[in-house]
């Protein structure tokens, strides 16, 4: 079991997490964030799937991503 | 101290630099002051310091940068084409504030020109040479004697104020051979390099060494901040000679360099034909002697005669100091020629005989 | 629970000015975890380009020197000359490196400077709009190559890594990309191995890094990494070009 944490306000929708993702579990937020993207999240339904791989922190151009395991 | 050496001009400009502690020189080879390079390549891996060859004086001035950015007391030296490939570098060691010194030995232009000795780099050198408002100092020794001195004040000047600082001579100061002695000069008090990037070591936060200020009313706060550094300049570091010039004359002379040198023996000739000619020697070109002309204007009967190799340069900030209330003119050779005694003469004969 | 990945602290906790999905953002990383896992932050002095990261001097925590367009190679052998117990990298664009700055870096190479050298090729150029770069593909279109690039008129790009590989000054050279999680990883291992080798006196060391420009390309972040798999890659192949101690891979 895993826990993600998104800093919602600094991301810039890039989306490379949720193509790195293997086990697919990222989604955009619905919500806009201060600059007016979509941040990447993970429902919590979603994230007992998470494997804590850190694929998507690794891939984060922006540092949004902390990844605790 | 007190013994005197023969050297050569160029070779003079290194063992000066030396002597004030430069650490490191970066250069390339141009004629005519290759020699500064190959004397301070033999001189500072004995000494442990810094020689490198750059690939080309645009790679050397940006080594200066570095070095500078770094804390690091360094120099270049070239001449004019290199000076002109140097000018980015040297706009952004002004705009960086960083402190270094810059020999710059004149030789004919413009382009390739020749490779004797010329005085026609003096806008390049007092408007700064790059782009940008800034300047920097630029000091013109007259002897090998006073390269010595003015390149070890160069670099006590260049940290004061946190600036480059030029220090041209010509084609001529660089090959010739003079007596030198090099005295014991008092202690400056120079400020604490803590501005430069030369890792953190517990600092707290990081020290960044920049000239790009993208929002212009920053940039507009930086360049208040410069003019107000050489405002301070203009105040404090004006040097200048003035010959001949506490009567009143008829004429008076404006030389630098090596061309002072040969106004000098000018005066000594129309003093003994009963001409009153005096001569002012700049030696900061920039800031320019304003008040050399200022104490002497009433004085001189038919102005001023700038003396220059160039076509010239120099008589127009003459004619800004004067500012209308004498005559100014012009007698130069241009090319790499170097002006003769007696046509300097006969130029202010012309000048005070026609005038009369 | 133990954190598994969070931001490094060589980097400023500040937000980047770089484009969504720009790969600046990931190289500053890796450049960061190795600086932080070498211990070398009080040390190091970065030396930036003239590009889209032009600014990069913000974002690390270190002392840095911004250097004129393409110089930065000239720029840090005068830091490293003179101060060398410190650590010294410079990062640069593909117009900074490869164009303007051709004669710096293959010089630096060749005297064997005790450098670490960054070079982010990304076939354009990015912060200019979309020009054309000494690395863009043949054909590919750019602002000044509407038509796609001539090889007849603009020639070839230029294969950076293999140039500076031939020069006997270089000590290590490997080209990397950032498109997968295992190309990152090994491209945080050059880029360690980099960093090492300046810290034992080594000498010149250069990583270049293949990375998207998603903005100036006219694609999606992830649809640029697929072009930089499908294109870059087959012209500019990724592995270690140079490597004068054989014992290290």
């Amino acid at each position: 079991m895993a826990k993600i944490t998104f800093r919602e306000d600094r991301c810039k929708g890039c989306k490379l997490c949720i193509s790195i993702c293997p086990k697919n579990i990222i989604t955009m937020s619905t919500k806009l964030n201060i600059k007016g993207h979509h941040s990447a999240s993970i429902t919590a339904d979603k994230m007992k799937e998470c494997l804590g791989c850190a694929a998507c922190a690794k891939m984060c151009p922006d540092s949004v991503i902390t990844v605790e395991k | 101290m007190g013994e005197k050496v023969l050297m050569k001009g160029n070779e003079a400009i290194g063992e000066a630099a030396i002597r004030a502690n430069c650490m490191a020189f970066f250069g390339y080879p141009i004629t005519p002051q290759t020699e500064v390079a190959a004397f301070m390549s033999r001189r500072m891996h004995k000494i442990g310091r810094v020689f490198l060859q750059a690939e080309s004086e645009v790679a050397a001035i940006n080594m200066v940068y570095g070095a500078a950015g770094s804390g690091v007391r360094c120099m270049t030296s070239s001449s004019s084409p290199g000076i002109s490939l140097m000018s980015e570098g040297i706009s952004n060691i002004a705009a960086a504030e960083l402190p270094c010194v810059i020999v710059n030995i004149v030789r004919g232009g413009p382009g390739l020109g020749s490779i004797q000795p010329a005085q026609s780099d003096y806008f390049q050198a007092t408007r700064g040479g790059g782009h940008g408002d800034y300047n920097m100092p630029v000091l013109a020794p007259a002897s090998i004697q006073e390269m010595v001195d003015l390149v070890q004040d160069a670099f006590d000047i260049a940290d004061i104020y946190r600036n480059p600082v030029m220090v041209m001579g010509d084609g001529m100061l660089g090959q010739m051979m003079e007596p030198v002695e090099f005295k014991d000069r008092p202690a400056v008090n120079l400020p604490l390099k803590d501005w430069a990037a030369n890792g953190l070591s517990g600092r707290k936060t990081h020290n960044i060494i920049n000239s790009l200020f993208l929002e212009a009313d920053i940039l507009e706060q930086h360049n208040i901040h410069l003019q107000a550094k050489y405002a301070e300049i203009m105040k404090n570091e004006v040097r200048y000679e003035m010959i001949n010039c506490e009567e009143n004359c008829d004429l008076i002379l404006v030389a630098y360099g090596t061309t002072s040198r040969i106004c000098k023996n000018v005066v000594k000739s129309a003093i003994k034909e009963g001409l009153k000619i005096g001569l002012i020697r700049p030696i900061t070109l920039w800031p320019f002697p304003i008040e050399a002309f200022e104490k002497t204007i009433t004085k001189t009967k038919y102005g001023f005669l700038s003396v220059e190799m160039s076509c010239g340069q120099m008589v127009y900030d003459i004619k800004l100091a004067v500012n209308g209330i004498k005559p100014v003119a012009f007698y130069g050779r241009s090319g790499g020629v170097v002006p003769h005694p007696d046509d300097i003469l006969n130029k202010a004969k012309e000048i005070i005989g026609g005038a009369q | 629970m133990a954190i598994v990945y969070e931001t490094p602290k060589a980097l400023l906790d500040v937000p980047t000015h770089y484009c969504p999905g720009c790969t600046h953002g990931v190289i500053h990383k890796l450049i960061a975890e190795v600086m932080d896992e070498l211990e070398i932050l009080d040390k190091t002095i970065a030396v930036a380009p003239v590009g889209c990261s032009i600014l990069m001097y913000n974002y690390f925590a270190c002392d840095a020197i911004e250097a004129a367009h393409g110089r930065a190679p000239a720029t840090a052998t005068g830091v490293k000359r003179t101060n060398p117990d410190k650590v010294v990298f410079t990062y640069q664009g593909d117009g900074d490196l490869a164009a303007i700055g051709m004669g710096e870096i293959v010089h630096a190479a060749a005297r064997g400077e005790n450098l670490t050298s960054l070079f982010v090729n990304n076939c354009i150029y990015g912060m200019t709009g979309g020009q054309m770069a000494p690395t863009t593909l043949p054909g590919q279109i750019t602002e000044t190559t509407p038509y796609g690039r001539d090889v007849k008129l603009e020639g070839y790009p230029i294969r950076v890594s293999e140039l500076i590989s031939t020069l006997t000054g270089a000590y290590y050279v490997e080209r990397v990309s950032v498109d997968t999680i295992p190309n990152l990883l090994k491209a945080k291992k050059a880029i360690k191995r980099a960093f090492e080798n300046q810290i034992a006196g080594k000498g010149f060391s250069l990583i270049e890094v293949l990375s998207i420009c998603p903005t100036n390309w006219g694609l999606s972040p992830r649809d640029s990494m697929k072009w930089l798999r499908d294109n870059m890659i087959p012209y500019y192949p990724l592995g270690i070009k140079k490597n004068t101690n054989e014992e290290v891979r």
